[in-house]
């Protein structure tokens, strides 16, 4: 579903990746985890061009987005993307946030698109809040109206990056929750988390990326159980005590 | 006293003249506006560096002289034109002047609009870079993105901002008086010029502009407010 070919970002003189190379299986959900400022993000981002590579390859079913003939806008619209910060358009409703995209970008009818936006607001849990503009709207329950705006396009992926990093505590399980099912329901997803429980929960990878690299990739229960880099292991002593 | 109140309506057209220069200009110097600063804005770099000269030679010279070289400057220009055209071609002259009017609407719609341009540029961003990577997530075009996420939102932030340009022009147009242009201080120096009561007569003229000015503060002020809840 997608493929990742010695990818590497330069912003000016930071080299920010150095060489990634990964692929992702249909119905996979890969957990990415790794300390701040080690370029995951950027390499989020670079998997839908929002960020251009300064070199490598990427491939999203089939379609290499370095290739200069590629649509790119019709690359993004088969995938999703959640941020951190949500992004909600905050002029829009939850349920106009939702049915935006669909209506300009697939053409959908007003019908059509508060059809598709109804239900998914039902499976995020948040029916009552369609006409609720995000600043009415808790941490939790904007992400997910986000990632029910990024489903109504019908992704075939997922990108999460951190989607649960600002958010209070307590609303943290709300949005893992709808994570948990989408991934259950075979959605192919790529997860930039601290949240090791989700990783080991429902990561069918992880990958750990440290200073634009890929230094341990593999099964939860090996990653966590039984590190292997030195780094990986001073990460993990980190994150596992707090 | 006397004149005062006799030259109060002669006043208060120029009032209207002044205000209506203002409308329009700043009307036309939205559009103007908008268009040099989204160019400013643009991946393109010829739209950025066109828009910036215009923009830099607006801000960087007095609107008197841009008035002066729409009114007398560019119409010299053409009448040399039209020269040249009538001895090789044998046309007939037409053109002699621009309309008074028209120099005013284009000298300050084009000056309006350097302005407003620098307006929206900066309103535009304003908006969260996260607007802009949510909507080209979706799939949008970086048209779609502006026209339906992030425009809508820059609207509201440039309305104070658009409604302190219209006072500023309001008060500029006073230069409009070096071409003859009939607004409010060109009437008072009318005025002033028949019956030499300069003190009672500016005075008066300058109370017409802070009673303009005031209003239209107050309802910029409650603009702002109304959109500030409404966000
Ligand atoms: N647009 C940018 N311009 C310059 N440097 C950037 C930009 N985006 C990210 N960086 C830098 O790239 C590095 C990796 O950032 P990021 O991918 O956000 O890491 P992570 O998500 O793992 O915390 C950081 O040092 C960050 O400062
Ligand atoms: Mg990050």
């Amino acid at each position: 579903m997608i493929e990742v070919k010695n990818l590497c970002k330069r912003f000016g003189r930071l080299e920010v990746l150095r060489g990634i190379n990964c692929y992702v299986a249909p119905r996979e959900v890969v957990v990415i985890i790794g300390p701040s400022g080690s370029g995951k993000s950027t390499f989020l981002r670079c998997l839908n061009f929002l960020e251009r590579p300064t070199s490598g390859e990427v491939i999203i079913d089939g379609v290499s987005l370095t290739d200069p003939k590629t649509d790119l806008n019709k690359v993004r619209q088969e995938v999703g993307m959640v941020f951190q910060r949500f992004n909600l358009f905050p002029h829009k409703t939850a349920l106009e946030n939702i049915i935006l995209a669909p209506m300009k970008v697939r053409g959908l009818s007003r019908k059509q698109a508060e059809e598709i936006a109804y239900s998914l607001l039902a499976k995020v849990g948040l029916s009552d809040k369609a006409h609720a503009y995000p600043d009415q709207l808790s941490g939790g329950q904007q992400q997910r109206v986000a990632i029910a705006r990024a489903l109504a396009m019908r992704p075939k992926v997922m990108l999460f990056d951190e989607p649960t990093s600002a958010l209070d505590p307590e609303m943290v399980g709300e949005v893992l929750a709808v994570m948990k099912d989408l991934a259950k329901e075979g959605m192919t997803m790529v997860v930039v988390t601290h949240e090791m429980g989700f990783a080991r929960e429902v990561g069918d990878r992880v990958l750990f990326m440290d200073e634009g690299r890929i230094l341990e990739e593999g099964p939860p229960g090996e990653v966590f159980g039984n590190p292997q880099n030195e780094r990986l292991r001073a990460f993990l002593s980190r994150v596992l005590k707090v | 006293m006397e004149t005062v109140i006799h030259s109060l309506p002669v006043l208060l057209l120029g009032a209207v003249k002044t205000l209506q220069i203002t409308t329009i200009s700043v009307f036309i110097g939205c559009i103007l506006g908008l268009a040099a600063g989204l160019a400013r804005l643009s991946q393109r770099r010829i739209l950025r560096f066109l828009a910036t000269c215009y923009v830099d030679f607006i801000r960087g010279t007095p609107l008197l002289v841009q008035v002066v070289i729409v009114y007398f400057g560019i119409p010299q220009v053409l009448r040399e034109i039209q020269s040249y055209l009538v001895n090789a071609y044998g046309i007939t002259p037409f053109f002699k002047n621009i309309p008074v009017f028209l120099a005013a609407v284009i000298a300050c719609s084009l000056n309006s609009g350097a302005y407003v341009a620098e307006i929206f540029r900066a309103g535009i961003q304003s908006i969260d870079k996260g607007q802009m990577e949510a909507a080209r997530s979706l799939g949008m075009t970086h048209g779609q993105a502006m026209r339906y996420v992030i425009l809508p939102q820059a609207f509201k932030r440039v309305i104070p901002p658009l409604g302190n340009e219209f006072i500023a022009l309001l008060k500029d147009t006073s230069v409009l008086s070096v071409i003859g242009f009939e607004e409010l201080f060109r009437r008072g120096q009318l005025i002033v010029g028949a019956t030499y009561q300069a003190f009672q007569i500016y005075l008066t003229v300058a109370f017409i502009y802070l009673v303009m000015v005031i209003a239209f503060s107050r309802l910029v002020d409650y603009l702002e407010r109304r959109l500030k809840t409404g966000d």
